[in-house]
């Protein structure tokens, strides 16, 4: 497992636009840095922990409340600016543990900062952004539906360290009142339940899955790798339609999700009937 | 003295909250005019719980029914509480996000179609966990599609309340409607305390749960729409009101600026009280402020 979520998140943002600090009034936790990729200048994006933060509950690399509101000043920037204008990509650089589980969250309605974060994503892909998300150490829960979950095109590196799921292990087999090695045993029979990264690649939500050396230390030609996997991923976004669609469509759906595309067939067979 | 005056309102209304969700998705529609979709004898079940020892149901604990309410093209889309908590899994998930899409695809086709959510959920099943999770993504990005065209009305009822990641799909709709006994969060009293501890958030402390998450707080300090009491003549009124008002002009989740700013002001050094917050953001309050401003 990682070592500390969120310093890759913070290392692969610093290797691909050499940024290292927010913009100006922006929370340390949240990095943002215009940055030439291919013929485009990308707006990219990431959540890193600020030990220092003024909410006690996001200071490990949570998405919390400020985290969610400058996430989404931070994107609709790139809709207001870009009217009539060539739309900007907009690369969100995944590695949160969590949405922010404190009191004073919830308090302060956490439900709707959230909301409108995955709003502004949204609406930038709708309006013909290019909206790419690169899993790069964990995506989980709330806090990946809050930054990256509504992209066109999702990257995720193929590695052990890098884990997408709904809740954390420990918590899920308490709530589900199983024992970890459950789980573990599970989620090779039940791939949604599974933790690894392979698995969830079977579902077919991922547009690529990306095998690089060493994931902890960016090296310039690892760098360079990816930075062609961002254009083409941006490319294949502009040629595809704005919604989410291609996740249904792609082969790992048409295997895993069998269930759900039958519902979809009988909704839209019913839909019009008499 | 005639009866009526001797019996209390409450004694003959009908309750919403006692009613299932199939039940109170038809209280809502036009009488004769909805149908069924994907209804439990089209047996689209899950089919990850069985491998789990788990029993599905055969509407996977989501219904849609499609009418007219007061004469407007609308679905209306109600999870049931009663079956895993409402949980959003890869059918249910599926059944909503292709609805709202029909509900889109029609709206664009000059046959405008609202729809309506009655969610009672915990959010993701956790047993069919990541295609939980990117449903809800899903289900959010046909929404956000739809609010194009035509409103998206949330009804938190109770008692399950509506948490996790649905907790999003009730902040993007355009209006949310809740009563007393509804909750809205993100995450629950409970998984704060596992997850941060006692001191954090002591889940047993029933008042304080209902002071941060009840309807009344919701719609006191303004991240939710109108009050109701349990009453499903009530309850259908308001989603006539909201459909007929329309798109709003501004969803709130679009309203960044307001938000952050009210994030900015606040005194993080310890927990913050509901009913001063309450106070502070009331929106009535707020534009009273406004116009003296002026």
């Amino acid at each position: 497992m990682n070592k500390q979520v969120g310093l890759r998140g913070k290392a692969w943002f610093q290797a691909l636009t050499g940024v290292d600090s927010p913009m100006g009034g922006d929370p340390g936790s949240v990095l943002t840095a215009d940055t030439e990729l291919g013929e485009d200048t990308a707006r990219f994006l990431c959540v890193v922990p600020d030990p220092k933060a003024r909410f006690p509950c996001v200071r490990r690399g949570e998405v919390g409340l400020e985290e969610a509101y400058t996430l989404a000043t931070r994107v609709r920037e790139v809709i207001d600016h870009g009217e009539n204008l060539k739309k900007r990509p907009i690369v969100a650089i995944v590695d949160v543990k969590s949405q922010a589980y404190g009191r004073r969250e919830e308090t302060a309605a956490i439900f709707l900062a959230a909301a409108t974060a995955a709003d502004a994503y949204a609406s930038a892909r709708i309006k013909g952004h290019p909206v790419i998300t690169l899993i790069v150490g964990h995506a989980f829960s709330g806090g990946f539906l809050t930054h990256g979950y509504q992209a066109n095109r999702i990257l995720a590196f193929d590695d052990d360290d890098v884990v997408i799921h709904a809740m954390h292990k420990e918590a899920a087999a308490r709530i589900t009142l199983r024992s970890v090695a459950d789980l573990d045993r599970l989620g090779h029979e039940v791939p949604p339940m599974s933790y690894d990264v392979r698995d969830y690649a079977r579902l077919g939500l991922l547009h690529k899955l990306l095998h690089i050396q060493d994931p902890d230390t960016p090296a310039p030609a690892t760098v360079a790798q990816i930075q062609k996997e961002l254009i083409d991923a941006i490319a294949d976004a502009r040629a595809g339609s704005t919604d989410l669609r291609n996740r249904l469509e792609s082969k790992g759906a048409r295997e895993m999700r069998k269930a759900g595309l039958a519902a979809r067939a009988y909704m839209e067979k019913q839909w019009s009937g008499v | 003295m005639s009866i009526a005056t001797v019996i209390p309102a409450f004694v003959t209304r009908e309750s919403f909250i006692e009613l299932e969700a199939r039940e109170r998705a038809q209280a809502l529609m036009d009488p004769g005019s909805w149908r069924e979709l994907v209804g439990p004898f089209d047996r689209i079940e899950s089919p990850w719980l069985p491998m789990q020892s788990i029993a599905p149901q055969s509407d996977d604990g989501c219904v849609v029914l499609k009418g007219t309410i007061a004469g407007q093209s609308s679905v209306v889309i109600a999870l049931e509480g009663g079956f895993q908590a409402g949980s959003i899994g890869e059918v249910s998930g599926a059944k909503m996000t292709a609805a709202l899409d029909l509900a889109t695809r029609d709206s664009q086709n000059g046959k405008k179609t609202a729809a309506v959510l009655l969610l009672e959920t915990g959010g993701v099943r956790l047993q069919e966990a990541n295609l939980g999770l990117a449903a809800i993504s899903e289900v959010m990005a046909s929404i956000f599609a739809l609010r194009q065209y035509a409103p998206i009305i949330t009804v938190i009822a109770g008692t399950v309340g509506c948490f996790g990641g649905m907790s999003l799909v009730a902040g993007i709709s355009s209006y949310i409607l809740m009563t007393r006994e509804a909750r809205l969060g993100l995450n629950g009293a409970e998984v704060i305390e596992q997850e941060s501890g006692i001191e954090e958030f002591d889940s047993s402390d029933r008042a304080l749960i209902w002071a941060i998450f009840g309807g009344e707080q919701r719609v006191g300090m303004g991240v939710a729409d109108e009050l109701l009491q349990d009453d499903a003549k009530e309850i259908a009124a308001a989603v006539q009101r909201c459909l007929k008002a329309g798109l709003p002009a501004v969803h709130r989740s679009q309203q960044i600026d307001l938000y952050r700013d009210r994030i900015a002001a606040l005194d993080t050094s310890q927990q913050i009280e509901p009913l001063t917050l309450r106070k502070r953001w009331d929106s009535k309050q707020a534009k009273a402020k406004e116009g003296s401003a002026r």
